[in-house]
This record gives C-alpha cells, structure tokens and sequence, in this order.
C-alpha cells in the first residue's frame, strides 16, 4: 500500500504574517520568519494540511512530496 | 503547536476591555495597548509576535472562530487580502485614529465641546450616558470616547469577517498588522 506524501507550500508574497498556521502546526514546522511571511521547514512538514485550512488569505496549498 | 498555551486565553482580556468600556468609558484608554505593542514588537524586536501570539483579537477569532467552531470558513475574495486594500484599510483606519485625536486636541483648547457618545461606524450613535465622567478634563474623556469607538467598530468588522470567512480573517487587512508587517519587511531589507 502506498500513500501519496505531501507537504505546504507558502506563497511567501501573499502572507500576512499573522501566525495562524504556526498556530495550528501539530509538528511546529511552519514558522513567521521575522514578521514577513511564513516558512515551512520541509523536513518536518508531514503535509496535513491544517494550515492551509486556516490560512485567512489562502495562500497555503499542499504539495505532492518527489 | 496544538497545545495550549498562556496566551490562547488573552481572548478574555478582549471580553474585560469592552466591558470596562461599557462601565466606565475611561477605560478605553487601556485600548492603546493594541497600537504600542504590536509597534514595540516590530521596532525593538523586528517580528510580528503580538500577532502570532500576544493579541488578545487575534486569540478571541481564534477562540470563538476554530476552537468553537462558528467560523464558516469560505474563502475570502482576492481583493480583501491584496497588497492595495490592506494600504488603503490602514489609511483609513491611521485617518480615523488621526481625527479622534485632533477632535481631542480641540476639546483640550477649549474649541469644541465633548461628543459623550459611542459611535458606531462613525454613523450610528450608541448613547453612553451613565458614564460619570466629571472627575477628569473634557479631553480625556473625549479619546476615550473616539477611541472605544474605533475599537468596537473594528471589533465588530472582525468578528463579522470571522463567521463568514477564516476565523483570522481580519488579520489579513488589521491596519495594526499590515503596519507591523511593513516594519518588519524594512528591517531585514536593511540588515
């Protein structure tokens, strides 16, 4: 059986910065990187999306681990 | 992080400040808090931490919008979240805050008399009347006055935009946010 590993993806110029992802993170992998926009530590991402589902201005999506 | 820390609770300061205000409007003033420390925080620290962790609206969206769950969640249109409304909203906002505190400046020298009202949306007029406020200058009493207005009108804007959109979706356009950020982004152009 294989499942499909994905992770976030912050379009960095749309971020307002406002922290609900990091917020939300179970695994502390998003973080606002000194008041400017969100970042995503890929190594820890596990890709749940909760994030993206909090995001106000939408600007996290997921994407499919290579 | 999932867990729960000291400051998922400031949401009960937003609560206490409101209610202050409804006893006695000179606690509006406790309002500047909201508009020094996010600044101290992006000045001297150069981060927006009051927005990720230490606003009290920030944690009353999140309290009653995700944990409670009366967010609906639909995704706000572009346009609220763009670069040209997030200005605009601040400068309107930074104008409104401007004129509270020329009106104040007006009652300090005497030129114009004390408006003892709260206005809602700079239109609708909710009468405060039971306040005494005899003790202190006309002044005083005048920012607060403005400044509890500017407060509940852009509390209910935010909560508005909390049933409806994201539970932080006013973070997206907070003028206190996009001045922050803007501070922020400065500093590390420069360092």
């Amino acid at each position: 059986m294989s499942t499909i590993k994905r992770y976030a993806v912050v379009r960095q110029e749309g971020c307002v910065a406002c922290g609900s992802c990091a917020d939300v993170c179970p695994r502390g992998a998003i973080s606002v990187w000194h008041g400017c926009f969100a970042r995503v530590d890929v190594t820890r991402c596990v890709g749940c999306g909760r994030c993206a589902r909090e995001c106000p201005a939408s600007v996290i999506h997921l994407e499919v681990r290579r | 992080m999932k867990s729960r820390h000291w400051y998922h609770y400031l949401w009960i300061w937003s609560i206490i400040y409101f209610s202050l205000g409804f006893v006695n409007i000179l606690f509006a003033w406790l309002g500047l808090i909201n508009f020094c420390l996010p600044l101290l925080f992006a000045i001297i620290g150069g981060n927006k931490l009051f927005c990720n962790r230490y606003c009290d609206r920030g944690q009353f969206l999140r309290f009653f919008g995700s944990q409670a769950g009366l967010s609906r969640r639909h995704a706000m249109p572009a346009f609220l979240h763009s670069t040209v409304f997030r200005v605009l909203f601040m400068a309107f906002f930074f104008a409104m805050f401007g004129s509270a505190l020329w009106t104040t400046w007006l009652v300090a020298g005497g030129v114009a008399s004390v408006q003892d009202a709260v206005m809602l949306f700079w239109t609708i007029r909710l009468p405060w009347e039971w306040t005494s406020t005899a003790a202190v200058s006309p002044w005083v009493v005048q920012f607060s006055f403005k400044l509890y207005s500017l407060m509940l009108t852009s509390e209910i804007i935010a909560i508005v935009a909390m049933l409806w959109f994201r539970p932080r979706a006013w973070c997206t356009f907070c003028p206190m946010g996009t001045l922050t950020q803007g501070i922020c982004k400065l500093r590390n152009k420069k360092g």
